[in-house]
Parts: C-alpha cells; structure tokens; sequence
C-alpha cells in the first residue's frame, strides 16, 4: 500500500503526462482518483445516488481546466478543490428545486393525460399536501417520505427504515392512493 | 467504479489532446498590469496636463488617495488571477482589503470636507463616470478574457475581484485628466462608478452562469 505522499506524487505525474498527451497515463489517472473523488463528494452528499452523478461532473471538471494545474504543486489539494465545489453546486442545485418543487404524488398519473386534468381548477398546494401526507397512518407516511420525499430506492429505503420490501411497496401504493382520493375526491 | 463514471473515464482519454498549462498567476497578472500600466503611461504623458498634476500630487492626502487606488487596483488584480486557479486559497480575495480601505478612508473624508465647503454642487461628475466606465470596459473585457482561460470554478467570485482591479486603476487614471478640485458629488460618483464596474462584472457573470454557459 502507498502512502498519501507517494500517491500524490505518482498522480502528479500522470497528471503532467496527461497535459503533455499520454491518454493512457489520463485513464490510470481517472481510474485512481475516483475512489478519492467519491471520498471527498460523499463528505458533503450523504445520498449514494447522487454521488455518482457529482463524480461524473468532478470528472468533467478535471477534463476541461487540466491545464490549470501546475505540476510543481500538490495533485490532491488541486483534485479536492474541484470535488467540493462541484459537490456543493450540486447540493446547491438540489436545495433550489426542492424549493420550487411540489412533491405531488398524482402529477405522473394524471397530468400527463389532459383528460384527466379535471381537478385542475383545485390545484394541491403545499400545505394541502403537507397535511395530506401528515394525515397519512405513520406507515405509509414513512414510505412517502423515503420513496417520494427522499427519493431513496426500495432497497435503501427498506435498509434505513428495517421494513421489508414488500411492505413498503404495500405501504406506499395504499398511502399514493389514500392521497389521491382526499385531494381529488375520486 | 460504476460503469457510467468507467465509460465516461474512456471517453476523456480518447479525447484527451495536449494542452499548454497555464503559467504562474503572478507572471500572467504582471505581463496584465504591465501592458495596461504601460498604456495608461502613454496616456497620461501624451493628453494629460503633467504640470498642473504634478503640482497637485504636493497634496499628502491626494497622494494617499491615490496610493490606495493604485494598490487596490494592482492588488485586486493579482488576487483574481490566482482566484481563478481551482487550489488557490480563498482568502486571496483579502489582499486588496487594506489599500482598499485607504482609498475609502481619504475619499470619504474629502466628500466630508466637500459637503461643507461646496454642499452638492455639481462639479464634473457626469465625465467621472464615463471616464471610469469608459476605460473599465476595455481593460475588464481583456482581463476577464485572460482569467476565463483558468475556467474558474466561481466566476462571480473571480469577475467582482476582476471588477474592483480594473475600476480601481481608472479611477487612478482618472486622477491625472481631472487636475482641478473636485466637489463632494464627483469624489461620490468616483466611488459610485467604481462599485458600478464592480457589480456589472460580477453580474455578468452571474447572469453567463445562469445561462448555463459553462
């Protein structure tokens, strides 16, 4: 095993060789670095699946300002400069929309087909479906908030609560349907 | 490694061409301020009434003033240039701190003598402000153009420092094609042009990365 030192050393020099045009030494290069980059991203995302996508935009990062970086100093400061700042415009990003942004269980259902745009005319505003989910049994208002809410896979989301699979696909069809008949009365 | 991150790892390789590395901030702000200090130079010596100037730069605190533009200006571009750099320290946006508050610091206490003695007469404000704006434009289109070759990651952050350097040395420019006493609403307006280069740098920026320019 390397230590800290060695590696940056190591990478500064693919990353020179990588300037200079050694495509190989720039993909042994990415390749050693994304463990780092998933480090220094997952320090300020907690949720996995975002982290993928942070990386793949540190990467892109890295590939269009590589002249930046000056061989005589340290690689890893450099790499970790850009994994926080891409880490934090992405969290950023994601505070902005869930501002904007009405979780809405029946918008994919219905919003899609004008036919059944019906209830328009009553749109669910925040607090109507704040207090919808709220009035939710504390089962399926669970599910609702990991599944929808967090936006968590089935696996992620059975792991942080300890309820089976199962029960949470049960818990949140029943809640997606409870909150279909109190907001649009069918 | 995911297999997205491992095809797009592919990708950048195979597309990866040479490229020329930048060279040390400090050597790009010199040869910046260099060529701009030499055609400001020019400037002065060629329109300007070096006479009537050098008779006013006797005054200790216009040459305080003055110092502290200067400084500012120098200062503030330096810091932006290593800003634009992604493992430079943020704190490099201080360095024009201190002459900044000089220059402040001696403008604010001429407007405070001026009040008293002219109240808001207006002197020539109006030329103040389109000589600030008018010499900060050229200057900040190269400087920004030189900066967005680092690709910073905060512009807004690198265009205002950018901003403050170039109004910073118009201002001190200014000083030598304005060699006559100035009224409390010109000393103002020299601020207020300067804060607006400032802000319009920073909020072109702003608005290229709300475009989704980058």
């Amino acid at each position: 095993m390397i230590d800290g030192g060695a590696e940056d050393k190591a990478w500064s020099r693919l990353m020179a060789a990588a300037q200079d045009g050694d495509r190989k030494a720039y993909e042994a290069l990415l390749r050693q670095a994304v463990p780092y980059i998933c480090a220094v991203v997952r320090g300020l995302h907690a949720a996995p699946d975002r982290v993928e996508e942070v990386v793949q935009e540190v990467l892109l990062t890295v590939h269009r300002v590589r002249h930046t970086y000056d061989p005589a100093r340290p690689f890893r400061p450099w790499l970790a400069a850009i994994a926080r700042r891409r880490a934090i415009d992405a969290l950023r990003r994601r505070r902005r929309m869930e501002t904007h942004e009405v979780f809405d269980a029946i918008a994919y259902e219905t919003f899609a087909d004008p036919a059944a745009n019906k209830h328009q005319e009553r749109p669910a505003t925040t607090e109507h479906l704040s207090m919808a989910v709220a009035n939710l049994p504390a089962r399926q208002r669970e599910a609702v908030r990991l599944l929808k809410l967090r936006g968590l896979s089935l696996a992620e989301a059975s792991a942080e609560s300890g309820t089976s699979v199962a029960a949470l696909k049960v818990n949140a069809h029943r809640a997606i349907k409870a909150l279909r008949k109190r907001l649009t009365g069918e | 490694m995911a297999d997205d991150a491992a095809r797009l790892i592919e990708r950048l390789a195979a597309e990866a061409r040479p490229v020329r590395r930048l060279r040390p901030p400090a050597l790009r702000a010199a040869l910046w301020l260099g060529t701009v200090g030499a055609l400001i130079a020019l400037a002065i010596w060629l329109f300007s009434d070096l006479t009537l100037s050098l008779q006013r730069l006797q005054n200790a605190r216009l040459d305080w003033e003055m110092a502290g533009m200067l400084l500012t200006g120098i200062l503030a571009v330096v810091a932006a240039f290593h800003l634009s750099l992604p493992d430079r320290s943020a704190l490099w946006a201080l360095l024009p701190l201190p002459p900044l508050a000089l220059w402040l610091a001696t403008t604010g206490y001429s407007c405070y003598r001026h009040w008293f003695t002219d109240g808001w007469a207006l002197g020539s404000s109006w030329d103040c402000l389109k000589f600030i704006v008018g010499v900060s434009v050229p200057l900040g289109g190269s400087l920004l153009y030189l900066l967005h070759r680092a690709a910073p990651l905060m512009p807004v952050r690198v265009a205002t420092m950018a901003g403050l350097g170039v109004a910073s040395i118009a201002a001190f420019a200014l000083q030598f094609f304005h060699p006559f006493d100035v009224t409390f609403l010109d000393l103002g307006t020299q601020l207020a042009a300067s804060a607006l280069v400032v802000l319009a740098t920073g909020g072109y920026e702003r608005l290229t990365l709300s475009r989704g320019a980058r």
